[in-house]
């Protein structure tokens, strides 16, 4: 899976963001996490292959999410659907 | 190859057609018009950029731009899903809604399906582009098909070759509930 990483100044949390390249909320949701300087990994998944669509489709529904971009996941619990800068402020406490 | 300015222009007037807005925020309508006309190039039809498309036309054609969920999702929250068409009473106070996904579950799931077909580059024939359905195309791959059905209006009579009826009707505005499918059947004699 093509996995891009986002280097950071903070790495308390991990950050996983599930996006399509085509989306604007999931451009804004890197773009927050960018001017927080927050390290997070992110896949798009409009550009992954069969396979890895199908992994991705597993990971997001076992987590108890929707099948919505973006989809950001911190620490692999907490599960935020769409561009919510209130939650995503809120479980990276920034 | 549409150009960013064909796009603007298609969904200006579909808005204006429809009485709805534009989203007012210049930045986010910009990326909402460069996804879809990303999509156009990929696929060969304006796609939601907001959503996971298969690549294949017949699981793709409720959420093809505008979307069979735009007029109800507007009608109720105000904005489409995407955000890129707005009533005018969100445009007026720029406040966008959240709009949860009301595209059925199961039809999600369709782009995850490893039968789904990849997206082909568009072909070129005889020196100019020709729009196909990328999916179709593509020798040596069974594609999956959906079951379509014929449906009508009951209010006003408009007829749809579809695998569900409209959330409305684009002639009369009638409910989903309104549609009925029209049942066919072929008799032979002697």
């Amino acid at each position: 899976m093509n996995i891009s990483k986002v280097a950071g100044k903070n790495n308390k949390h991990r950050v996983f963001v599930f996006a399509l390249s085509t989306c604007v909320w999931c451009n804004l949701t890197k773009q927050y996490l960018n001017e927080n300087h927050i390290e997070y990994e992110f896949v798009n998944v409009d550009l992954a292959d069969e396979e890895d669509k199908q992994k991705i489709r597993e990971t997001i529904q076992n987590k108890g999410g929707m099948l919505s971009y973006p989809t950001t996941i911190v620490d692999d619990k907490v599960v935020i659907t769409g561009f919510r800068k209130d939650k995503l402020s809120e479980a990276l406490e920034i | 190859m549409t150009t960013l300015e064909e796009v603007r222009k298609r969904a200006e007037a579909d808005a204006k057609t429809y009485g709805y807005y534009l989203t007012p925020q210049p930045d986010l309508l910009q990326g909402f018009l460069e996804g879809l006309k990303t999509n156009e190039d990929r696929y060969g039809y304006p796609l939601c950029p907001c959503r996971l498309t298969s690549g294949n036309f017949e699981y793709d054609r409720d959420i093809i731009c505008p979307c069979d969920y735009r007029d109800p999702d507007v009608a109720q929250y105000g904005a489409c899903y995407c955000r890129l068409y707005v009533n005018k009473q969100v445009y007026e106070s720029k406040n966008l809604p959240e709009v949860p996904e009301r595209r059925p579950i199961e039809k999600q799931t369709r782009a995850y399906e490893s039968q789904a077909a990849a997206p082909a580059k568009p072909t070129t024939v005889g020196g100019s582009q020709e729009k196909t359905h990328p999916a179709s195309t593509e020798v040596g791959k069974v594609q999956p098909t959906v079951k379509k059905k014929l449906w009508y209006c009951k209010q006003c009579g408009y007829v749809v070759f579809r695998e569900d009826p409209p959330y409305v009707c684009p002639i009369c505005k009638a409910k989903k509930e309104l549609f009925a499918e029209i049942e066919s059947s072929v008799e032979y004699n002697g």
